[in-house]
C-alpha cells in the first residue's frame, strides 16, 4: 500500500514541478500607455448614434536594460508621445467610419539579440500586435524582421539602418531611417566641395553590422572620387583604448578621418584623437556627435561633424504630421529634455502607419502594404518613400541625411550647426579643424 | 617609422600597469585561497563608479577618492567572503566559482537598476607630456607611477608586516597555521577584502581617462584572467609584469596585423600558457 | 537493454513529453517559442551534465559547441544550400570534432584552470569567427528568406524545427542515462571522485575524458544549428555569449548536477523563472540580481540541486529520480 502512494507522490512532485515550469507564462501588464476601452463592434446603423472604436495593437520590444538603453528610451519616447497625440485628436477615422485608436505592448529585450525572436513572437501570436515596430539597432531589427515576414505582420523599422536587413526578401518590413550606405557618403561630398585638394582619408569602425555597411558604401564611394583610403580598419565594438589604432591613423597623415560606430566608442574615440593631438583637418564620426551629450567632450568635440537622420533646426515643409517645431514643443513638454533624432525616428515610425492607414481608410493588412508601397510624403523628419523592388523591398529612398558640426558660438559654448547640405545649412563648416 | 613603435610601445606599457593593478586583486585572491573571483569585473566596475560619484557630488579629486574607494572596496569585499564564499570554501571548485559568479550577477543587476547603462565619463584631465605622435596624457602617467607605488605597497605588505605574513601563512597551509594560532577564517577574509581593494582601486584608475558602464568591468575581468595565468598565482609582481606583457601586446600587434586580431591572439596566448607552464611565466608564490 | 526497463528512464523521458507536448497540442505559436527555450536548455544542460556532472570538470565554455554548431550548419545552409536535415547534424559533427581536439589538448588541466581554459577557448573563438570571411565576419550571416519555403513555408519551417529540439531533448535523457548506467559512465563517475585513483584502477582516463568531452558536444552543435536556422540571423556575439554558458552551469547545478532528471528540472525551473522575472513589472529592472540571489542561496544552502536534495529526503523515491 505505502509504495503505491509513493509513486503516487512522486509522480505528483514531477508533474507540480512541470506545471510550473511550463504552464502558461505570467502574462506580463500591458504597457502603461492606456486608451479608452474597446467597445464590442456592432455593425454600423443607418444612423450611427457613436463611432464604433477599435483598438489596433502596436508591438514592440525597447532596451530597457543593456548597451542601448539610452537611444532606444528616445525612440520609445517618440513613439509613444505620437500614440497619445492621434488618440487625442480622436484617433483615425476609417472610410466605414470605424474609429481606430493605438496601444502598445512592449517587452524588454535586454539590448540582446536572444529574446528579440521569442518576444516578437509573443506579440505576433499571443499578444495579438496588428502592427510591429522594430527594435532599436540595427543587429535586433535583423532578428525582429525574419518574424514579422514568419508570421505576416507589418513591420516599420526605425533606429536601424543596415542595408542588409532589406535584401533577405522580406515584403513587409519598411524603413525609416536613411540606409547606412548613405550615412557617410554626404560628409564625402562635403570635404569634396570644402577641400578639393583633399585626397587621404582613415576610416575606423565599429565590427558591427550597422557601422560596417556604413563604411562598406563609404570605402566604394570614396576610392570611386580618387580618394586614398589610407586606414580601413574595424574595431570590437566595447573597445575603450583607441591607442593603437590612432597611431596606425597617424602614421598614415590623412586629410579626413571617418567612422565610428555607436555613441560609446565614438565619443570616446574623439575625445582620445584629440588627447594624441591628431591633426587631421575633418573628422566625421557615427551616431555620436548629434547627441547633445557630445559637447560633454569640450575641446575634444569641436569641429567633429556627423550625420543626423534629424536636426531641430531642419526646417523641412511637411504635408503631413505636425512641423519640426511643433515636434519639438510637444517632445520638451511630455518628457522634459529635447529630442534626439531618434525620438525623431520613434514618431515618425507612428507617423507613417498612421498615414498608411488613412490612405488605405482600413486596417487590411494588403490595404496598408499597398499604402506603404506607393507612400511618398515629406514629415518633419524628412521625407519618406520606400524602394518597392524585390531585392531592396522596404528600403528607405526618400530621406537624406543632415551633417551637424559643433562649433563655439559667440560666447564660447558649444553648438550644434547643421553644416550640409548646403541648402538646410545654418552655419559654414568649420575646415581644418586642427 | 620608429614614431608610431615607441608612441605604440609607450601606450602598452602604460596601459599595462594599470592591468596589472586590475589583476593582482584577482590573483591575491586565486594565490591564497583557490577561490577564482568571478565578481571581480564588476568591483572594478564599482570602483569606477565610486570616483565618478565622489568626483561630481562633492569635486573630490580622483587620487584622494582612491583612498576612500579603498577603504569601502576592503570592507566591502570581507563583507562578500563572510557571506558568499565562507561556506563554500570546502566545497567543490564549482561552488566557489558559482558563488562570486551570483555576487557579479547581483551587482551587475542592482548596478544597472541604479545607474542605467549610459556611458560615464570622468571629467578630469591632467594635459598630456610629449609631442607629435608621442603623446601621453597626464592621467595614464600618474595611473602607471601609482600602480608601481600600490605594487610595491603590497609587496612590502605580504612580505614584511605581520598581517601579511599571516596570509601568506594561511595560504601555504591553512590547517597549519590555524595550528600556530593564527585565526585563518579572519585572514581569509582579509585576502579576500584586499583583492577586492586592489579590483576597486584599479576600476578609480581606469576611470580617469576611460569612459565605463556598470559592464565595463567585464573586459578587465577578462584580461585579468590571461593575466594571472602569465603571471602566476598569487605573485604581485608577476601580476604588473603580466599586465604590462599585455599591455605591450595591444600595442604592438596591432601595428603588424589588424586590431581585431588582438584578441584571438591572448587568448590563444591564455590556452597555451595554461597548458605549457600552468604556474606562470614567473611561477606561483605564496 | 536492461536499461528499458528501468523506471527511473521513463520518468526521465515522461518529464521531457509533458514540458514539450503543450505547444504541440495547442498549436499555439507563442508557447512553442518559449517551451523552445526550455527544451533547448534541457539539452544543453543535459549536454554539459556528461561533462559535469559525470565526470566533475567544469566548463564555463561550453557554449563555443552550440556556437560553433549554429555557425557551421548556417553557412551550409545558406552558403553551401545544403538541407536542414543534414546541415544540422554537420553542425553537431563539428562541434564533437572540435571537441575531440580541444580535448586532446586542454583535458591534462584540472579545475579551475580548466574552467578558465574553456573560457579562452570560447573567447577565442569568437574573436576568430569575427575576424573569419566565409562565415561573414562581425556582420555574420543571414538566411534568405525563401530558405524558408523548402520547408513548406515559414510557419511549417518553425515547427519541423521544434520537432527537431523536442527530439533532440529526449535523445539528450537517453544520452545521459545510457552513460550514468553503462560501465564508461562508471569510470567517469570514478574520474570525478578521485581521478589518480581512478587511473591506478585501471581507467583509461585521457580517453574516457575526451570521449566524455566529445558526447558533451554533439547534441549543443545540432541544437545550435537548429536554432539558428530559427532566427534566420546569427553574429559571433550571439552565438558564443559567455554568459549563455554561465545559465548552463546554473541550470545544471539548480537541477542537481549528476543525475538525469536534474538538468530537466534545472532547465525548466529556470527559464520559467527568468520568464517571468522578465516580464514582471516589479522584477524587471533587477531580474539579475534576483537571479543572482536565487543562485546563491542554492550554492550555499542546497548545492546537490532539486534531485539531489529530493533524493535525500526520500530515499524511498530515489528509483524514480535517475
Amino acid at each position: 500500500m505505502k509504495r503505491s502512494m509513493f509513486v503516487l507522490f512522486s509522480l505528483l512532485v514531477l508533474a507540480s514541478l512541470m506545471l510550473v515550469a511550463c504552464g502558461p507564462q505570467a502574462t506580463p501588464t500591458p504597457a502603461p500607455v492606456q486608451t479608452q476601452a474597446p467597445t464590442s463592434e456592432e455593425p454600423v446603423a443607418t444612423q450611427p448614434p457613436a463611432p464604433v472604436e477599435k483598438t489596433a495593437v502596436i508591438g514592440f520590444t525597447a532596451s530597457l536594460t543593456g548597451k542601448y538603453n539610452v537611444e532606444s528610451s528616445r525612440q520609445t519616447n517618440g513613439l509613444k508621445l505620437w500614440m497619445d497625440q492621434v488618440n487625442a485628436a480622436g484617433g483615425i477615422t476609417l472610410t466605414d467610419g470605424t474609429v481606430v485608436k493605438f496601444d502598445s505592448k512592449f517587452y524588454d529585450d535586454e539590448s540582446n539579440k536572444d529574446r528579440v525572436q521569442e518576444l516578437y513572437t509573443k506579440l505576433a501570436t499571443e499578444d495579438n500586435a496588428d502592427f510591429l515596430i522594430s527594435p532599436y539597432s540595427s543587429g535586433l531589427t535583423a532578428a525582429a524582421a525574419v518574424i514579422a515576414q514568419q508570421y505576416n505582420k507589418i513591420m516599420i523599422t526605425t533606429g536601424a539602418a543596415s542595408d542588409s536587413t532589406y535584401q533577405q526578401g522580406y515584403t513587409l518590413v519598411y524603413q525609416a531611417y536613411t540606409p547606412a550606405s548613405h550615412y557617410l557618403t554626404g560628409a564625402l561630398d562635403l570635404l569634396a566641395k570644402t577641400d578639393p585638394e583633399a585626397k587621404t582619408i582613415a576610416i575606423a569602425y565599429s565590427n558591427d553590422s550597422f557601422s560596417t555597411s556604413v563604411v562598406e558604401a563609404l570605402k566604394s564611394y570614396a576610392e570611386g572620387k580618387g580618394y586614398t583610403v589610407a586606414v580601413y580598419e574595424g574595431y570590437d565594438p566595447a573597445t575603450t583604448d583607441f591607442s593603437a589604432l590612432i597611431n596606425k591613423i597617424q602614421a598614415s597623415a590623412p586629410d579626413a578621418i571617418m567612422g565610428g560606430g555607436h555613441f560609446q566608442d565614438g565619443s570616446t574615440f574623439a575625445k582620445q584623437v584629440y588627447e594624441k593631438n591628431v591633426t587631421a583637418k575633418m573628422i566625421a564620426l557615427l551616431v555620436a556627435p548629434p547627441e547633445p551629450s557630445f559637447a560633454e567632450l569640450g575641446d575634444a568635440a569641436l569641429g567633429v561633424v556627423g550625420p543626423s537622420q534629424w536636426e531641430p533646426e531642419a526646417a523641412f515643409q511637411p504635408d503631413f504630421g505636425p512641423t519640426g517645431e511643433d515636434f519639438v514643443n510637444s517632445y520638451k513638454a511630455a518628457y522634459g529634455e529635447d529630442p534626439s533624432y531618434h525620438s525623431a525616428g520613434g514618431y515618425v515610425a507612428g507617423l507613417i502607419l498612421q498615414k498608411a492607414i488613412e490612405t488605405a481608410g482600413s486596417l487590411d493588412p494588403d490595404a496598408i502594404k499597398q499604402a506603404l508601397d506607393g507612400m511618398d510624403m515629406t514629415t518633419f523628419y524628412g521625407g519618406i518613400k520606400f524602394d518597392t523592388s524585390a531585392d531592396n523591398h522596404g528600403l528607405q529612398i526618400g530621406h537624406d541625411m543632415v551633417y551637424v558640426q559643433w562649433q563655439k558660438d559667440a560666447n564660447g559654448n558649444l553648438v550644434k550647426q547643421i553644416v550640409w547640405p548646403e541648402s538646410g545649412a545654418t552655419a559654414p563648416v568649420l575646415y581644418p579643424i586642427r | 617609422m620608429g614614431n608610431i613603435f615607441l608612441a605604440s610601445l609607450i601606450d602598452g606599457l602604460l596601459i599595462g600597469f594599470v592591468y596589472g593593478i586590475a589583476a593582482m586583486g584577482l590573483s591575491l585572491i586565486w594565490g591564497v585561497m583557490d577561490v577564482i573571483n568571478l565578481a571581480h569585473g564588476p568591483i572594478i566596475a564599482l570602483g569606477m563608479f565610486g570616483v565618478f560619484l565622489l568626483f561630481n557630488s562633492i569635486g573630490l579629486n580622483p587620487y584622494i577618492s582612491l583612498i576612500i574607494i579603498a577603504l569601502v572596496g576592503l570592507l566591502g569585499g570581507m563583507l562578500i567572503y563572510y557571506i558568499a564564499i565562507h561556506r563554500v570554501l570546502t566545497a567543490p571548485p564549482l561552488s566557489t566559482l558559482l558563488a562570486t559568479y551570483a555576487v557579479n550577477m547581483i551587482i551587475i543587476g542592482l548596478g544597472t537598476a541604479a545607474f542605467s547603462t549610459t556611458p560615464r565619463n570622468v571629467n578630469f584631465s591632467l594635459g598630456s607630456l610629449g609631442s607629435g605622435m608621442i603623446t601621453v596624457q597626464g592621467t595614464r602617467l600618474v595611473a602607471a607611477a601609482l600602480s608601481t607605488i600600490i605594487t610595491g605597497g603590497l609587496y612590502f605588505f605580504l612580505y614584511r608586516t605581520r598581517p601579511g605574513k599571516n596570509i601568506r601563512a594561511v595560504a601555504n597551509n591553512r590547517a597549519a597555521a590555524e595550528l600556530m594560532g593564527i585565526p585563518s577564517d579572519r585572514v581569509l577574509a582579509l585576502s579576500f577584502g584586499l583583492g577586492t581593494l586592489l579590483a576597486a582601486v584599479a576600476g578609480g584608475l581606469i576611470s580617469t581617462f576611460f569612459p565605463f558602464t556598470i559592464l565595463a568591468g567585464g573586459a578587465y575581468e577578462l584580461k585579468s584572467f590571461v593575466i594571472v595565468v602569465m603571471g602566476g598565482l598569487g605573485n604581485p609582481i608577476g601580476a604588473l609584469l603580466g599586465g604590462l606583457i599585455l599591455g605591450v601586446m595591444e600595442g604592438l600587434i596591432p601595428l603588424v596585423l589588424p586590431n581585431t586580431w588582438v584578441p584571438v591572439l591572448e587568448f590563444l596566448l591564455f590556452v597555451v600558457i595554461l597548458l605549457v607552464r600552468p604556474y606562470g611565466l614567473f611561477g606561483a608564490k605564496k | 537493454m536492461k536499461n528499458f526497463k528501468n523506471i527511473g528512464l521513463w520518468v526521465g523521458i515522461l518529464a521531457v513529453i509533458l514540458i514539450g507536448i503543450w505547444p504541440i497540442m495547442s498549436r499555439n505559436p507563442s508557447s512553442r517559442e518559449s517551451t523552445s527555450v526550455i527544451l533547448q536548455s534541457i539539452v544543453l544542460a543535459a549536454s554539459l551534465n556528461v561533462l559535469l556532472g559525470f565526470t566533475g570538470y567544469v566548463s564555463f565554455g561550453h557554449v563555443v559547441f552550440f556556437g560553433l554548431g549554429g555557425y557551421v550548419g548556417t553557412y551550409l545552409l545558406s552558403a553551401q544550400g545544403w538541407p536542414l536535415w543534414i546541415a544540422a547534424p554537420a553542425g553537431g559533427l563539428a562541434s564533437g570534432i572540435l571537441a575531440f581536439l580541444l580535448g586532446k589538448a586542454i583535458l591534462r588541466l584540472r579545475g579551475a584552470y580548466f574552467a578558465l581554459a574553456t573560457i579562452g577557448i570560447n573567447e577565442a573563438m569568437r574573436a576568430f569567427v569575427n575576424n573569419f570571411g566565409p562565415f561573414g565576419g562581425p556582420i555574420g550571416m543571414t538566411l534568405k528568406f525563401k530558405i524558408y519555403n523548402n520547408y513548406g513555408g515559414a510557419n511549417q519551417a518553425l515547427w519541423i524545427a521544434y520537432y527537431g529540439v523536442f527530439t533532440l531533448a529526449i535523445l539528450a535523457i537517453l544520452l545521459n542515462f545510457f552513460v550514468k548506467n553503462s560501465k564508461f559512465g562508471l569510470g567517469l563517475m570514478a574520474i570525478r571522485e578521485d581521478e589518480d585513483a581512478a587511473e591506478v584502477m585501471g581507467v583509461a582516463t585521457p580517453n574516457a575524458k575526451t570521449w566524455a568531452y566529445v558526447l558533451s558536444a554533439i547534441l549543443p552543435g545540432i541544437v545550435g544549428a537548429l536554432f539558428f536556422f530559427k532566427n534566420g540571423n546569427i553574429e559571433p556575439g550571439d552565438a558564443f555569449r559567455l554568459n549563455y554558458s554561465i545559465e548552463m552551469l546554473v541550470m545544471v547545478m539548480l537541477g542537481g548536477q549528476g543525475s538525469v532528471l536534474g538538468p530537466v528540472l534545472g532547465a525548466a525551473g529556470y527559464q520559467g523563472l527568468r520568464g517571468t522575472l522578465l516580464t514582471s513589472p516589479i522584477f524587471k529592472n533587477i531580474q539579475l540580481s534576483v537571479a543572482g540571489i536565487l543562485l546563491l542561496l542554492i550554492v550555499l544552502f542546497i548545492p546537490a540541486g532539486a534531485v539531489g536534495w529530493l533524493r535525500r529526503r526520500f530515499p524511498r523515491l530515489r528509483r524514480f529520480l535517475p
